[in-house]
């Protein structure tokens, strides 16, 4: 028999007796001021919200959060950057990003979070191998709970999917926390609509 | 096999002061995190109780979901493998690795490959694994496996990583600066991460309706290892399915508060389908899992979430540490789930544990472990696995407790010896309740001796 059917066998012999599956509750809540609340959350796990002025222009913002930075790798049209997104080959070449450019497509108010998709990044590893991340939210689009966001349904249909809240971090030497761990060292959220 | 002796073991990480005392708080401190957490959310009761009653319909269904989360797998163009025990889980990594040539892999943390001790096997036929996460990556370095299934180094201070990192990646060996060691982890890390033929990581839920693979992690290396090589294989072990999406809003929302005070993890990743040009396996590995799904008082251990909270409240676990269990699980779940494995070896594990209920009344998914390790002690007496000194303690005990009289004067010449016996003789080897502890001052007089005098006199004094 194989290793497979061996398993299932067993599984369905020594189930215990079956219990129902319980219904979700709507976890609905009534938000005021949902952006303020999702940028306390974000700069609790560590991130960082800049707004820019409705005159400047985010090239000028970019420029000046990052003065040092040479390589801008943009997956987004408000940004040209200066490594094309679509140019890259293979995932390892992103590894001299010094700020990648993506646009998050909800946030979540209770964490901070943001959600990203294989479809945003273009790039996967742009989300991890960049030193710093720069992620263009649109304000209106916020979701209360975690529930919520695991209510749409569809978007789990995407490849890949991330809640990203915050830049990587660790705390597994002495519980001293350290923003940077081995992904992104910051991430900064940019409120702008579409 | 050798029984593992916790006492032994606790001992020798009790010797080292700074350590121990180092360990109990930072843990202790994760613990009052997770309470501020969760006493800020009003719905908190009841997020345990869908937690626990979704585990126990998916555990109560598990073949069926585990078909369905094949197909849908299958269908999203993965390769899906089935481990019945270690050996097999650990021979197919292999031949999939193999397979493609791959010689070297970077991982993220998965306490199921540690389960299945595989990091050796691979090592022996030539892979080169790379442990990414920072805390399993200095466990690698200094060839110990890890503490806490959270925290895998939460055991060691800053200098044991200097030392650990100076004699294995050169680094300064009087620098032992925090930001300087995870620095220097990164550093030396990333070019694995840009070179390895192979990614792997384990999961933490696994979607049945989707064939999704949920990963939480704050430091980057999981995605880091799956974004870059061209191959990248997932060891899920059966019991980590979760009926549909929408489940993963009540799990997510724990994990993380339950396990380190944070509303969630830096990064929730989910892998559906292999990026073009690569492929994805998952290995679905029971190793003992669906024989505990059969065993009455003890399947609920099978909802386990892996969020540490119970080892962190653990008053045992926090003054031993996680090595002194011998076993891949430590603290209370250890307790529990490490006798199904191996009951004579782990036969001393359900006697490290003071009862007190503790965590249980963490349990994100509300199981019942202070009755569980009450039940393997009862096990281990019935099958005669208990140490003979335990044994004849236990058979003296039973004696006394059985007889009031005897109690009674067990009881004041217990806190006559308090008083009045030489220390030599009180904090001696014979006496294990006298080591690394002062013996409270005992009353001068017992309750009954009180009671007798106070309000036993008084006639039909009960109201």
């Amino acid at each position: 028999m194989s290793s497979r059917d061996e398993i299932l066998g067993r599984v369905r012999k020594n189930q215990p007796a079956p219990q129902p599956l319980p219904k979700l509750p709507a976890f609905d809540r009534e938000i005021k001021a949902p952006l303020a609340i999702f940028k306390a959350n974000l700069l609790r796990m560590g991130g960082k919200f800049v707004e820019v002025p409705a005159s400047g222009s985010i090239t000028a913002a970019l420029r000046s959060l990052f003065p040092a930075a040479k390589v801008f790798c943009s997956a987004v049209p408000e940004f040209a950057g200066s490594r094309p997104i679509g140019q890259v080959r293979a995932p390892a070449d992103l590894h001299d990003v010094d700020v990648g450019i993506v646009r998050a497509v909800y946030g979540v108010v209770e964490t901070g979070s943001v959600w990203l998709t294989d479809r945003e990044f273009k790039v996967g590893a742009l989300g991890f191998l960049a030193q710093h991340l720069v992620v263009l939210l649109d304000p209106a689009e916020l979701v209360p709970t975690m529930h919520h966001a695991y209510r749409r349904r569809a978007d789990f249909d995407a490849s890949y999917g991330v809640f990203m809240t915050g830049p990587t971090a660790t705390a597994d030497i002495e519980g001293v926390l350290i923003h940077g761990a081995q992904g992104i060292r910051s991430l900064t959220v940019i409120p702008l609509p579409v | 096999m050798k029984r593992i002796d916790h006492a032994e073991g606790s001992s020798r990480f009790i010797k080292a002061k700074d350590h121990i005392e180092f360990h109990d708080k930072r843990l202790w401190d994760l613990r009052k995190k997770r309470d501020r957490e969760t006493e800020a959310m009003p719905e908190w009761e009841e997020l345990r109780s869908l937690a626990s009653a979704i585990k126990e319909h998916t555990l109560t269904h598990l073949a069926d979901y585990l078909e369905e989360f094949e197909r849908n797998a299958t269908k999203n163009g993965v390769t899906v493998h089935w481990a019945r025990d270690a050996a097999e889980h650990n021979a197919i990594v292999f031949g999939i690795l193999d397979a493609k040539r791959a010689r070297t892999l970077v991982k993220s943390k998965s306490m199921l490959t540690d389960e299945c001790d595989m990091r050796p096997f691979l090592e022996t036929r030539g892979i080169k694994v790379i442990e990414t996460d920072l805390g399993e990556r200095i466990q690698q370095l200094d060839d110990e496996p890890p503490s806490h299934i959270v925290l895998p180094a939460v055991h060691k201070l800053r200098t044991d990583v200097a030392r650990v990192f100076a004699e294995t990646l050169g680094t300064d060996p009087t620098n032992s600066d925090v930001h300087y060691l995870a620095e220097s982890q990164r550093s030396t890390t990333r070019p694995d991460f840009l070179t390895a033929d192979a990614g792997m990581t384990g999961a933490n839920f696994a979607v049945a309706e989707t064939g999704s693979v949920v990963v939480c992690t704050n430091e980057g290396n999981a995605d880091l290892s799956v974004h870059l090589p061209k191959l990248y294989i997932a060891s899920i072990g059966i019991e980590k399915m979760l009926p549909r999406i929408e489940h993963l809003g009540v799990f997510i929302r724990m994990l993380s508060r339950s396990a380190l005070g944070s509303p969630i993890t830096q990064l929730t990743s989910h892998f559906r389908v292999p990026r073009a040009g690569t492929e994805m396996h998952i290995v679905l590995v029971d190793n003992g899992r669906s024989e505990r799904l059969g065993m009455d008082d003890f399947w609920y251990s099978l909802k386990c979430i892996r969020c540490g909270a119970c080892m962190n409240t653990c008053p045992v676990y926090r003054r031993s540490g996680g090595l002194s269990y011998g076993g891949t699980y430590s603290g209370p779940i250890g307790v529990i789930i490490d006798p199904t494995f191996n009951l004579r070896k782990y036969s001393a594990l359900p006697f490290a544990s003071t009862l007190n209920g503790s965590c249980t009344s963490v349990c994100p998914v509300k199981i019942n472990i202070h009755e569980q390790i009450y039940k393997w002690r009862e096990i281990i007496a019935e099958r005669n696995q208990l140490p003979i000194a335990k044994k004849e303690a236990m058979r003296m005990a039973g004696k006394v407790l059985g007889s009031p009289k005897l109690y009674r004067a067990a009881v004041e010449a217990a806190g006559a010896g308090v008083a009045h016996l030489p220390r030599f003789m009180m904090y001696s080897r014979l006496n294990a309740w006298g080591r690394q502890r002062e013996v409270p001052q005992a009353p001068p007089a017992t309750f009954r001796q009180w009671y007798l005098a106070n309000r036993g006199k008084k006639k039909g004094g009960s109201r």
